[in-house]
């Protein structure tokens, strides 16, 4: 059975293909436009999955979309009935999109599909379209997924249809959620208004309130727990709405939120305060207080020892680190398109176990993303071709020689694109579009942050690491192969930091050395952690080793191939210009290597400062 | 249009809320209004809630 899984209209569009309950192909729409966080429908991306698997639209057998559209309408007419008439303004700005577009989403659907069987051959799609609940897509993209028999399930976001967080469980094939807390109340939403009022951009920024809050001190917890969250024992929460203004106005955050904190929100791009290091430790603290809660709670209603989780919230992989060394759990597994593009698989995958009563086989120990590698390939020769059409001088290596050489070269301080094989399926680059740097380097955080990645000089940058060398640098003793989980840095690799360190203020106290790996080891010594395996990832595993092999350690930099604002990179075009436009010194794709003195400057090349908008 | 009227009505059945009727009506053709009288569809939220 093929199911078509599609996400969008609100976030990050994606499409998905199942076949036989096996997750073959998935990618975002935004890596096809190049525009961050495409909502339309994902005409490209489905596309791209059908022919991948040889597949036009007449052979597919189910099509799912990841919510009800009809309940969220249900939830935009109560919501401003209820504060009605304020909310005036908000209601009109929803209102045509509504009456346009989402209310008559199995029309709209029909007519996209159309042109993806116009893109693909076969002809346009006749039969029933299905619509499982926003929560469900999640929490079926978080167990089916997993490598477990029976877990319990737990999904947090902004909001779906009503539902912000819910859990259940599931056994073998079956999955039922149990309870659930709705909307406006929603963990996912008081994060979002805290990355909206420390100045950046919601449902983008809050993995940089979260990079941020090691700078900061815990100086508005109270505050947070007195005025805006009643987070009662067992997890369960209200937020108080008289400090928001997401359910009637266009803001997160209101007049009062402002006044309680001391002031308006902070303005894109100023300079960063301690007060905003402050709000941004507060809030992360609140979140993983709540997460524990519910994590402790979920363990005593179901009894179960395995945990999977998926939604925006299940990002937050400070929260996911502590929540494992917690031991509320044994074990836990984060669907690494936790956010709104994975609702395109578990959209897919509740359709084929639930719907349809597909069997499910658990493969022992592993997962069934695949590494998360499910998306384009180029192959060899694709790449040759493209480099000899617009004559890019290149290095052809032999796959022995393609590590040792890419490995000499990172262990000179190079920075290099590393280009290979499928495109990863959700937020995080894990080697196979990856910019990759000596983790050993004490300049290189700053080089990739200001040279490279153009983004701000305060976040910090992930290593990945052998999987079966993790616990050798961290407090870590399983895989993490999404960089969900963060963990600390081995007490034995850290550098003990001076006294007058203290008196150092925010970005000032990033310049000390804390480990021997410290591009990779952030101001509390925590790192965010991807294990490599050489079933997943051959390639990028053999390269650690020959780097393990050069100069004694497994672990490298690895952060996404893309400039700030950009869409990862897709295909061998888009890793050139990235690598052309930034001062990338390497750019291996395939077994092609590329030297940057080597190559012509980028000829047509537009403002691309300016092509894409900040994140 | 019919078949977006039938699943409305199984919707409200099934969610048994009939009394949100009259509200969409009047919503729908206020709504009407405002589409016919603007041209753009896109939203400007800080969050796509709605």
């Amino acid at each position: 059975m093929r199911i078509l899984g599609i996400s969008a209209y609100y976030h990050d569009a994606a499409a998905a293909l199942v076949v036989d309950g096996r997750v073959v192909a998935a990618a975002q729409e935004e890596r096809f436009t190049r525009i961050k966080h495409d909502a339309r429908f994902p005409r490209h991306a489905a596309v791209f999955c059908l022919k991948h698997a040889g597949l036009t639209l007449s052979d597919v057998d189910r099509v799912v979309f990841y919510d009800k559209p009809l309940l969220k309408f249900e939830r935009l007419l109560e919501t401003y009935l209820s504060f009605a008439p304020s909310g005036w303004r908000s209601f009109i700005t929803a209102m045509p999109v509504w009456l346009k577009e989402k209310l008559f989403l199995e029309k709209v659907l029909r007519t996209e599909l159309a042109g993806v069987a116009a893109d693909t051959g076969g002809n346009p799609w006749t039969g029933p379209l299905l619509f499982p609940e926003h929560h469900f897509s999640h929490a079926a993209s978080a167990f089916y997924p997993s490598p477990f028999q029976d877990a319990a399930v737990l999904t947090m976001d902004g909001v779906g249809e009503w539902a912000t967080t819910s859990y259940g469980i599931g056994r073998g094939a079956s999955l039922t959620l149990q309870a659930d807390i709705t909307f406006p109340h929603s963990l996912g939403l008081l994060y979002s208004a805290f990355t909206y009022y420390t100045g950046f951009k919601v449902n983008s920024g809050e993995y940089k309130v979260m990079g941020l809050a090691p700078y900061g001190e815990p100086k508005y917890v109270d505050l947070i727990l007195t005025h805006l969250i009643d987070l009662k024992e067992d997890g369960s929460f209200r937020l108080n709405m008289d400090y928001f203004d997401y359910c009637t106005g266009l803001r997160m955050t209101n007049d009062r939120f402002h006044r309680l904190f001391g002031g308006e929100p902070r303005k894109p791009e100023s300079e960063l305060t301690r007060r905003e290091m402050d709000l941004a430790r507060s809030i992360q603290d609140v979140t993983e207080m709540a997460v524990l809660r519910i994590a402790r709670h979920v363990s005593r209603e179901t009894g179960m020892r395995n945990l999977c989780m998926a939604g925006g919230v299940a990002l937050n992989c400070v929260a996911n680190g502590k929540l494992l060394r917690a031991w509320v759990f044994d074990r836990l597994w984060v669907q690494p398109a936790a956010g709104d593009a994975g609702g395109a698989v578990g959209a897919a995958l509740a359709a084929y176990h639930v719907h349809e009563g597909g069997m499910r086989v658990v493969h022992n120990g592993a997962d069934g993303m695949a590494g998360s590698y499910l998306g384009p390939a180029y192959s060899q020769t694709a790449i040759e071709a493209f480099l000899g059409e617009n004559r890019f001088p290149f290095e052809r290596l032999t796959e022995a020689g393609l590590y040792e050489k890419t490995a000499e070269l990172l262990s000179q301080e190079a920075v290099v694109g590393w280009f290979q094989d499928r495109m990863e399926f959700g937020p995080r680059a894990l080697g196979n579009r990856s910019i990759i740097g000596d983790a050993r380097s004490p300049k290189m955080q700053s080089i990739m942050n200001l040279k490279i990645k153009y983004r701000e000089s305060f976040r910090p940058f992930a290593p990945a690491v052998l999987e079966e060398r993790v616990a050798d640098y961290f407090d870590l003793n399983e895989p993490s192969p999404y960089m969900l989980l963060v963990a600390p840095v081995k007490e034995s690799r850290r550098a003990p930091i001076p006294d007058e360190d203290s008196r150092l203020f925010g970005i000032e106290r990033l310049h000390r050395l804390r480990s021997d790996i410290p591009a990779v080891t952030h101001l509390d010594y925590s790192a965010r952690i991807q294990t490599v395996s050489k079933q997943t990832n051959p390639r990028f595993h053999a390269l650690l080793k020959a780097f393990e092999a050069k100069t004694g350690y497994g672990v490298l930099v690895n952060t996404s191939f893309n400039v700030r604002g950009e869409p990862i990179v897709r295909t061998p075009e888009d890793a050139y210009r990235c690598f052309m436009r930034t001062e990338m010194d390497v750019l291996v794709m395939g077994n092609c290597l590329l030297r940057k003195e080597a190559q012509p400057p980028l000829a047509r090349d537009t403002d691309w400062k300016t092509e894409f908008q900040l994140d | 249009m019919g078949s977006f009227l039938r699943e409305l009505w199984a919707f409200m059945r099934e969610r048994k809320k009939f009394w949100l009727l009259p509200i969409i009506l009047i919503l729908v053709l206020f709504g009407a209004l405002m589409v016919l009288t603007e041209g753009s569809a896109v939203a400007p939220f800080i969050y796509t809630l709605f």
